[in-house]
């Protein structure tokens, strides 16, 4: 019975902190993005990069990248560090693995909602 | 991808990565192939081939202290350093070395704002600070100041002064490095130099840039003197209104004379930047009819009457104002009085400005740059649009300073326009040049380039080298460029056998004896390399 109850205590810890530290990855991840990726990805018509996804999808993917549905941590960290069309890559002075990982929390959030 | 700096062997190499380690902590030091492909230039017209640009590692300093110790250990092992601030100089080498095998010095972490003082109106800033960070800066401390920032807004204020960037504001403000009040240099040999009054013990930056005797300041600028660690900018204090107005002028000719006025209002300190245009092609495909003129070498009588037909006029310039209200509209008014002289000039006033501005207005201002406000809207060009549905991967920017003459203007058009038309690239034959150093004009046209298709690559380049040669034999110098042009640019500032390197050389050679500091940049090579590759 002690036994169980570890495990189950374990389960429960493990439950929250995951939770805990996916919940502050997106947070964490939305200020990578505010920081680093807002001025070409924002919400207005301003914004090339924005304007360049709604110029590729024609409607049938969302321009906002933080309206996707469909990006995977993979793809997000293909693109930062591969760069994309005319995006270049960034080096990890400026989003360092953590972060980057951060970011493809954030960008994945509303993945199956 | 990675190479190892050239005329150093694998084991030194590594010892020099442990001494680094050692220096500025490991974490900090670059050199699998994972990370110092990071270092390429995602514009570079030699994409994945043997002559591209790459270095060998990247290290990432926090302090002076720490750059002074990456010069010294680079100097034992005779490990050239290529240093980059933001390294967004795309268009221009982006953050790869101009010379293979050098360990790129990334200055991003260097990101400290250290004073801004909107009393004496300037700012001091370490080289990993972007023109977004300083904006961010000024606005969260409340502070009356402008900043005058490129087109691209995650550029770092020194860089861009270093490489002797521009912007979009009043006068000299535009002429980054001319706004230069002090600098801090770590020299080839590890010391550290202050410039301006910085060179007085207690000394303070932000106004006088000469301190006593030579002014050595330019050294530092597109050149290998040293690795710039701090630098004061002198600030314009927020005008009280910016107004915009924009002339028109109906015939091909009439730009001669609008030319001479505008050089009037802008040496008198009357205007901002003069953004020139032309109305009879504007922006984007040219009308079949227009084209078919161009084609045919219409002459001035027949594209005067294109303009007439058209309504739109030939050319115009938006001519910025700054200061107080009454003033910028009594200026625009002496503006509109003194171009009227041009038989048919016609005017469009506004929009006005004032400030304090919210951030919503700053948001939907017609071209925020010319309010010192940084954003990314220029990618918009680049970028897929419904305009452009397959994007280049890149470009080059040829960019040639011409004399501020409308018959200048002309004389670049038809260069340019006959060397791209030759190697079947796009150029549009009513060019107009960007103003934005002061009392400068540049012809700027960008070459396209791509990472799958090297002919597009070398296409590009052939055109760059024949405009370096063509520009170079009608009197037009490039102001910057690309590090794969940069020996050919030195050759066709040719004056007295090339005195201009000869002496930057011998300067070179007497301060960095080993060659430590970006071997190339600006066309200046040190004495080893120069040696070891029978470069003249």
């Amino acid at each position: 019975m002690r036994t169980l109850i570890s495990i189950g205590l374990f389960l429960l810890t493990t439950f929250f902190t995951t939770n805990v530290n996916a919940q502050t990855a997106v947070e964490r991840g939305e200020q990578v993005f505010d920081t680093w990726c807002t001025a070409c990805h924002d919400d207005t018509r301003r914004t090339p990069g924005t304007a360049a996804l709604a110029a590729k999808y024609q409607g049938a993917l969302p321009a906002l990248l933080e309206e996707r549905t469909d990006l995977t941590p993979a793809i997000i960290e293909l693109w930062v560090r591969n760069g994309i069309s005319i995006m270049p890559f960034f080096r990890k002075t400026e989003i360092n693995d953590a972060q980057l990982a951060d970011l493809g929390a954030y960008l994945t959030r509303n993945n199956g909602n | 991808m990675a190479t190892l700096p050239p005329g150093v062997d694998s084991s030194s190499f590594e010892s020099a990565l442990t001494e680094f380690r050692q220096a500025i902590g490991s974490e900090w030091v670059f050199s699998s192939d994972e990370d110092v492909a990071l270092y390429r230039d995602a514009y570079s017209p030699t994409w994945n081939e043997e002559t591209e640009l790459v270095a060998s590692a990247a290290v990432a300093p926090e302090t002076t202290e720490q750059v002074q110790d990456i010069v010294r250990i680079a100097n034992r092992y005779g490990i050239p350093l290529y240093p980059i601030s933001t390294g967004k100089n795309l268009g221009y080498g982006g953050s790869a070395p101009s010379y293979s095998g050098s360990m790129v010095v990334d200055l991003k972490r260097m990101n400290r704002v250290i004073e801004v003082d909107d009393r004496r109106n300037f700012a001091v800033v370490e080289p990993g600070v972007s023109y977004f960070d300083l904006y961010r800066y000024i606005q969260e401390h409340d502070l009356k100041v402008w900043i005058d920032c490129p087109d691209p807004g995650w550029g770092s204020p020194i860089g861009n002064a270093l490489d002797h960037g521009v912007g979009y504001t009043f006068g000299s403000y535009r002429d980054h490095f001319a706004s230069n009040a002090g600098m801090e240099i770590v020299l080839p040999d590890g010391e550290v130099l202050r410039t301006g009054m910085g060179a007085l013990p207690g000394g303070e930056w932000g106004e006088y840039k000469y301190g006593f005797g030579p002014s050595v300041d330019g050294l530092f600028a597109q050149a290998n003197f040293g690795i710039v660690t701090k630098m004061a900018f002198r600030l314009m204090p927020e005008p009280d209104a910016h107004y915009t107005g924009t002339a028109i002028v109906h015939r091909r000719q009439d730009l001669i004379a609008l030319v001479d006025h505008v050089n009037y209002l802008d040496d008198s300190g009357l205007i901002g930047m003069p953004l020139w245009g032309n109305r009879i092609s504007g922006f984007g495909p040219m009308d079949p009819e227009l084209a078919a003129l161009v084609e045919n070498g219409g002459s001035d009588a027949e594209l005067d009457a294109y303009a007439a037909r058209s309504g739109r006029g030939f050319w115009s310039v938006q001519l910025q104002f700054y200061g107080p209200e009454p003033t910028v509209q009594a200026n625009w008014e002496y503006a509109k009085q003194r171009i009227s002289s041009i038989e048919g000039a016609t005017f469009e006033d506004g929009p006005l400005y004032t400030f304090p501005m919210s951030d919503e207005d700053k948001a939907n201002h017609h071209h925020r740059v010319a309010i010192g406000v940084p954003n990314m809207e220029i990618f918009s060009i680049g970028a897929r649009s419904e305009r452009n549905p397959s994007p280049q991967d890149g470009h080059l920017w040829f960019s040639a300073i011409i004399p501020r003459s409308g018959e200048a203007i002309f004389k670049a058009q038809e260069v340019i326009g006959k060397i791209w038309k030759e190697e079947g690239l796009p150029y549009n034959a009513f060019a107009t040049p960007a103003t934005w150093t002061h009392r400068c004009y540049i012809m700027i046209t960008g070459l396209p380039i791509s990472r799958t298709d090297k002919s597009i690559n070398e296409r590009s380049m052939r055109a760059y080298n024949r405009a370096i040669e063509e520009c170079g034999a009608n009197g037009m110098g490039e102001y910057r460029a690309p590090p794969q042009f940069a020996d050919a640019i030195m050759d066709a500032y040719s004056y007295n056998d090339n005195i201009y390197r000869r002496y930057a050389e011998k300067l070179k050679d007497a301060t960095d004896p080993n060659g430590i500091i970006a071997p190339g940049r600006g066309g200046i090579w040190p004495k080893n390399i120069r040696d070891r590759e029978g470069r003249a």
